[in-house]
Formats: C-alpha cells, structure tokens, sequence
C-alpha cells in the first residue's frame, strides 16, 4: 500500500534535485527557471499527499493557487529574460552586472 | 507489492530520472522537454493519489502552456550554451554535496529504516468517502471557502498577462502602424485646404 512517506520521499527528492540545479547551472537563466518550477512541483506533491492523507481539501486547493502563481511567474520571468537578451545580447548570469551591486 | 505500489516506483523513477536530465542535459531544448516528462509521470503520480483535477490541470496548464512559453523562449532566443557550461564542472561537486546533505537530512525526518512504520493512506479518497468526486470537493471549496483567493489568483493572472506584454513590446522604427486615436481625432482642417484661383480660360482640347 502506498504510504504518506512514499510522496514525501518524492518530494524531498525533487526539492534536492532542483536545488543541485541551481547551483550546478547558475549561469543559465532558463535553466534557472525551470529548476524553480521543478522546485515548486515538489511541494505540490507534499501538499497533495498531505491533502489526501489529512482529507482535507484546502490542500489541494493550495496547490491550485501554486499553480496559477508559478504561471503568471513563469510568463513574466520569461518576459524580462526576453527584454534582456533583447538588450544585452546574452542571458549568462555573470555577465549582468551593470547594477554593480 | 501491490500493483499500486509498482506502478509508483515505476513513475517515481522515471520522475527522478527525468528530473535529473533537466539539471545536467547541455542542451536547454532537451533539459525543457525533460521537464515535460517530469511534469508528465509526475501528474500520474498525482492521478495515483486520486487528485484528478490537478493531476490534468498539471498536464494542461505546465505542459500545454507553461513549457510551450519555455520552448517558444528557449526557440527565440539565440544562446550559445558553451560559456553558460563554463562553471559546471566546478560546481558539480557543490551542488551534490548540498543536496545530498538536504536529502539525508529530509530522509531522517522521514525514517526511511522503519518503512513499515510509514502511515499508509486510507483506501477510498476523502472526496468518494464524501460521496463525491474530486472535482466537485475541490469546487465546492474553491467557490466557498476559498472565493477570495480565487478571485485574488484571477487578478494577478490578468496583471502577469499585461505586464508579460508591457515588458516584450517593443515599438519598431520606420513600420506603417495605424494610430486609431489620430485617425479618430482628425479634423477637417487637417485634410482638405481650399485654395482661392481664378478660373482658367480656355482647355485646349487634346487630339
């Protein structure tokens, strides 16, 4: 039978993985981003499987509103990376620097 | 094992393995498609807990649209993806020892020694046990419960939709583009000029 721990352990996987990826590829901006939606997939499994093991629907609307927000935040994050390779010319993370911060 | 049970660690290894193509494939069209994969067994795992809705929801909206956009982005864009590989090697090890410290910390909150001790979860999903379906246990919170956020969601939808548009616009030089509101604003003065001149006396017909 399926337990509760079973989903955490995908969970905990995924949130690792994309983890590794951010830090492995912090030059891409892209590859950046998708590492974030992969992050924001692995605690859509934790609250599911909460959600279910807890029968409790507010879980699984939480994950609706995940949802909705990792879209609008994809779409604009896409939308600057586009306005700046359109103004730069490259998306290489170590090349933007022009706010010398 | 049950057939349930194989087929989840069926997904969840093609779910991992997937994930892991996403961080470490060089090339970003194959590391997007890979996380379409992910997306993909992971909306099976989901289908597996009997979360109907978001299981498709995920496949319509991160598949069908979400990726698309990366894929259209990833498509326009012209990268040359050597010197984003430059500090791959070196953070490599990094990267590894981070997450695998998270992961052996998460497992122990876990007990990954005493599966046995794992809750296991109830047999009928707490949505038929209320004599419903999943879309209609969702719904009815959805419109109740939680109307706000729902209409909060619909409003910063809308505010991504502009602002996506309002950052990618870009307004070309030397293209024909109508104004609607000059059009709409002209006068007559603006047209036509009525010039005074004598009248000429004679055409001379043409053969």
């Amino acid at each position: 039978m399926i337990g509760l721990n079973h989903y955490l352990l995908l969970g905990a996987v995924l949130f690792s993985l994309s983890i590794a990826g951010i830090i492995i590829n912090r030059k891409n901006v892209i590859v950046l981003l998708m590492c974030i939606e992969l992050m924001l997939l692995a605690v859509n499994v934790n609250f599911i499987a909460f959600s279910r093991f807890n029968a409790e629907v507010s879980g699984q609307v939480f994950v609706f509103f995940i949802l909705t927000v990792a879209a609008a935040e994809a779409a604009i994050g896409l939308a600057i990376l586009v306005t700046l390779f359109r103004n730069r010319r490259t998306i290489n993370v170590a090349e933007l620097d022009s706010l010398k911060g | 094992m049950t057939p349930e049970l194989i087929a989840f660690w069926a997904f969840f290894t093609v779910t991992v393995l997937a994930a892991v193509g996403v961080i470490s494939l060089k090339n970003p069209v194959h590391a997007a498609l890979s996380l379409v994969l992910t997306f993909f067994t992971t909306a099976c795992l989901w289908l597996l807990l009997q979360a109907e809705f978001l299981g498709i929801t995920l496949i319509l909206v991160y598949v069908g649209a979400v990726m698309v956009l990366f894929l259209f982005v990833v498509m326009m864009l012209d990268i040359n993806t050597t010197p984003l590989r430059e500090g791959f090697a070196k953070y490599f090890p990094v990267g590894m020892l981070v997450a695998g410290v998270m992961l052996v910390e998460i497992l122990a909150l876990l007990g990954l020694k005493q599966t046995d001790a794992w809750p296991t979860l109830s047999e009928t999903d707490p949505a038929s046990a209320l004599g419903k379906s999943n879309i209609e246990w969702i719904g009815e919170a959805l419109f109740t419960r939680f109307m706000l956020p729902f209409e909060i969601a619909a409003v910063i939808l809308t505010v991504a939709i502009v602002v996506a548009v309002l950052l990618t616009l870009r307004r070309r030089t030397g293209t024909k583009t109508q104004d609607p509101s000059k059009q709409v604003m002209v006068r007559r003065e603006d047209r036509v000029r009525l010039i005074k001149m004598k009248a000429e006396s004679k055409q001379e017909s043409t053969p």
